[in-house]
């Protein structure tokens, strides 16, 4: 008998396991609403151009010696280090300039925040990490690997809006001294955002709790198209707050670097001298984890970000994709009108939730049962949520997916609220 | 003698102007002091702090003997032939994309990499019952590793050659292990086997043992084939669960199937259930794209299809899933038979080369009469009975100094000297500052 006998089966990964079921599907019609990862209009995941030119220049230097292939340090590729602090924070961030942030490379948004967790569980024990409800999966498992406590904070209206009164509350009544998690820019799984104002009033009551604020950015120039009004949140609590935060990278979405796991955690401090040493258990954190992160994706941002032709190159690509996501989300409420395709619920007014959200997902509204409809007739896959990736959809497929989402309402009735 | 009404108004007054002055100093200091400001500079980590204060000497005879990664006879690190071909093809790939992998990581690679360790023929690889993940090279294997034993060998306790890598005890115990040590190195630099097999029989049943593969890490010095049996008998005694680190396959001898012979003694003819973790930082020089594997044999193929599920959930909340470009690369050489053949050759070539200067560096010490480093050695024939990329001198920390702020020579404390740092522009060097470190100390 082995000696692993009672070793359980683990449960399927919700969100990794539509991609599954959806690659078993042998039918031509289907669509694929589960992976949030870009699709052209045709369809298909799309390398961008200034990465392949990156990766080109990247393999003339492999073979020409003049670069190779050595050990990173511990805190990661310092041409990439220098400059994803400003892509974030804005290349005149005073906090850059004097150094009052600590910064090391990450295997993307998921590795970032297991560092920040496991920083959090040596030097803030015990507190309790209020995530939003709903929120992206594998948030709470990460918090709870570092043997932290998670709560949540409400987050969404019944009809798909901000329910700021709500947010507001849970976040007042959690104790001083607590970490909240919070979505940059488009929010996972919702794509619903706070509005500047409503940031700013979120920023009191962090300031009022003295929590600690991180900032999972996992969408900066894909969600509008513009770098910089993206990183609204960020900046208004870093700069005109004066706060001290962790924010997250990810380059998977804005660089369409999915598989090459390149990110970054920046911890922004009041002092430079609390920076360093921060930084250096930071190094120890990842030191028993993976010694040292990845060299290639670190490369490819490092050089198009430092390359002013394939900078512009990156941003023009950066709207491109967030210009279709956006036409998307209006041809499906078209389509969806031109039926006369019912609302999930008669407190919907209209389909407009999905026009007004923004970035990757949609959250329309619609639950496990009319998901299944989806899934078994007409072969369309999402997470049982009602989450959909606009990514998934395109010219081709958008009124059928329409009249799909109007016959799962008819034949299972509205959503329960 | 005041008024006591005045007394009292001047007292107040002053107590107003001290509490006026105080507080905002307080409150601004609030605002100055970062939440994290007690968080202490953590210690510099002793085998990356040698590259560091190499990289800072300006002396033009400086040598680095501190970090374990190959160095051509120039003293240039290299990027493999078979690696750069491998790159073109994936450089030139418009089919190829930058999707998600999946959790476990690139099908193609996790086929191919049990292959290489374990042997395609290998009853648990043809059974499918050996559970791989893609890895960040051997660091990542072993944590993964060890957050599974943690989770399944609750209360085991790791034990841990002595001496070993480093980071070895600093792992485990961030899954929350406790770690011990086994007996290892005699004082001559060669194995204490007597001391180790003590050690292990003395070890709890179920106990977790770490064993080096091939080209021991730090010391180079490995069992012979019988010594391993002797190992094997007082695994299986002990019901151990046992760790394969395997950092030089190929590296070592440059002969991949005479490297792998313990492992696939202990896997294949022993059958016995193990992780082996696989790095291929040195073998492949692919030292910064984080490339390994952690496979665990299990007996039957429904064990290791769950075992691998709960491997996945240790990944996920680490990183989601691994990255890329360095399991195209040796998938991309595996899968080709002419750039595998090139590997093989190119892996016969660093290890001759790490051979040919051990055989040089004891031959310069014996020209110059270089006297051995402590009463107990007969000679310098430990540096050539040691294998792989160190060589366990038997310098001491002194002797260390010495090397360094007299010759701008650096390698660890403990006397270790990373071969490819050697080449014939410098072994000559190296002995005269040997010769002149064992005089002064």
């Amino acid at each position: 008998m082995s000696r692993w006998s009672h070793v359980e089966q683990a449960p399927a990964d919700p969100i990794l396991g539509v991609s599954v079921a959806f690659n078993a599907d042998t039918s031509d019609k289907k669509i694929n609403l589960g992976i949030g990862a870009y699709r052209d209009e045709t369809g298909k995941p799309w390398v961008l151009t200034c990465v392949k030119a990156a990766e080109k220049k990247i393999c003339d230097d492999l073979s020409a010696g003049a670069i190779n292939m050595e050990y990173l340090p511990v805190q990661g590729y310092q041409p990439f280090l220098d400059t994803t602090s400003s892509v974030i924070l804005g290349k005149d961030s005073p906090i850059i300039k004097d150094k009052k942030i600590a910064v090391v490379q990450t295997l993307s948004g998921t590795g970032a925040l297991r560092v920040a967790a496991e920083f959090i569980s040596m030097y803030n024990p015990g507190v309790t990490v209020y995530c939003s409800d709903p929120t992206w999966g594998n948030h709470h498992a990460i918090f709870k690997k570092a043997g932290l406590v998670t709560k949540t904070y409400r987050y969404l209206t019944k009809t798909m809006g901000l329910d700021i009164d709500g947010m507001l509350a849970d976040l007042e009544a959690a104790p001083e001294g607590s970490v909240f998690v919070l979505h940059t820019v488009a929010h996972n799984p919702s794509g619903v955002d706070p509005s500047e104002e409503q940031w700013k009033k979120i920023a009191d009551v962090v300031e009022k709790k003295k929590a600690i604020p991180i900032f999972d950015t996992a969408y900066q120039g894909y969600a509008s198209g513009d770098l910089d009004k993206d990183a609204f949140s960020v900046r208004y609590f870093a700069h005109e707050r004066g706060m001290e935060l962790m924010v997250t990278q990810s380059y998977s979405k804005n660089f369409g670097l999915y598989g090459e796991r390149i990110g970054a955690l920046n911890i922004v401090v009041k002092d430079a001298d609390s920076a360093v040493k921060i930084r250096s258990q930071l190094n120890g954190i990842t030191r028993p984890m993976i010694s040292n992160p990845p060299l290639h994706g670190a490369r490819l941002v490092a050089t198009v970000i430092s390359n002013p032709d394939l900078y512009a190159q990156w941003d023009s690509e950066l709207k491109i994709m967030a210009n279709r996501i956006t036409s998307m989300r209006t041809a499906l409420v078209d389509a969806l009108k031109k039926i006369d395709c019912p609302t999930p619920n008669p407190q919907f007014t209209s389909w407009d939730h999905i026009t007004s959200q923004i970035g990757m997902f949609a959250y329309t509204g619609l639950q496990a049962k009319h998901v299944e409809v989806l899934q078994e007739k007409y072969h369309i896959y999402c997470t049982k949520n009602g989450r959909f990736s606009m990514a998934g959809v395109n010219p081709n497929c958008v009124d059928y997916l329409a009249e799909a989402m109007k016959d799962a309402l008819a034949t299972k009735g509205p959503s329960d609220l | 003698t005041m008024p006591t009404d005045q007394a009292t108004r001047m007292a107040r007054t002053y107590l107003v102007f001290a509490v006026a002055l105080f507080l905002p100093c307080v409150a601004a200091s609030t605002l100055l002091t970062s939440r994290w400001s007690a968080v202490p500079q953590a210690p510099p980590d002793p085998i990356l702090g040698v590259a560091t204060a190499y990289n800072a000497d300006p002396s033009p005879e400086k040598v680095n003997l501190g970090i374990g990664a190959y160095r051509n006879a120039d003293g240039k690190p290299i990027v493999l032939r078979c690696v750069r071909e491998a790159e073109k093809k994936i450089a030139t790939d418009e089919t190829a994309m930058k999707e998600y992998l999946p959790i476990q990581g690139l099908e193609a690679f996790r086929q191919v990499t049990s292959q290489v360790i374990f042997g395609a023929d290998a009853p648990g690889v043809k059974e499918g019952r050996i559970a791989v993940v893609q890895s960040l090279s051997g660091t990542g294997a072993l944590r993964i590793a060890g957050e599974f034993i943690a989770r399944y060998n609750v209360g085991t306790t790791v034990y841990i050659s002595d001496p070993s890598w480093g980071n070895h005890h600093t792992i485990f115990q961030r899954c929350g292990l406790q770690t011990k040590k086994y007996r290892y190195l005699s004082p001559t630099m060669g194995l204490d086997i007597d001391g180790m097999l003590a050690d292990l029989k003395a070890a709890p049943e179920g106990s977790t043992f770490v064993l080096h593969t091939v080209a021991h890490n730090p010391t180079g010095v490995d069992p012979t084939k019988e010594q391993w049996k002797q190992i094997a008998e007082v695994c299986k005694e002990r019901n151990a669960v046992l760790v394969f680190d395997t950092a030089y396959q190929g590296y070592a001898s440059g002969d991949l199937e005479g490297d792998a012979w313990a492992l696939r003694y202990f896997a294949n003819e022993l059958n016995m259930e193990l992780f082996v973790t696989q790095s291929y930082s040195k073998n492949f020089g692919l030292y910064g794209e984080r490339i390994g594997a952690l496979n665990v044999q299990c007996k039957d193929k429904t064990t290791a299809d769950r075992v691998l599920s709960q491997l996945k959930t240790v990944v996920r909340p680490m990183y989601s899933n691994p990255q890329l470009h360095g399991a195209r690369l040796v998938s991309g050489v595996l899968a080709d038979p002419s750039l595998k053949t090139l590997w093989n050759q190119e892996l016969k070539e660093m290890a001759d080369r790490i051979n040919t200067m051990r055989t040089a560096l004891v031959k310069a010490l014996e020209e110059i009469q270089c006297p051995v480093p402590g009463e107990q050695f007969k000679d310098w024939h430990h540096i050539t009975r040691q294998i792989g990329m160190f060589a366990y001198t038997g310098l001491n920390e002194q002797h260390c100094n010495v090397l360094t702020d007299k010759y701008h020579i650096y390698c660890t404390k403990n006397g270790r000297f990373s071969m490819a740092g050697v080449n014939p522009g410098n072994v000559k060097y190296i002995a005269e500052a040997v010769k002149d470190a064992i005089a002064s100390v």
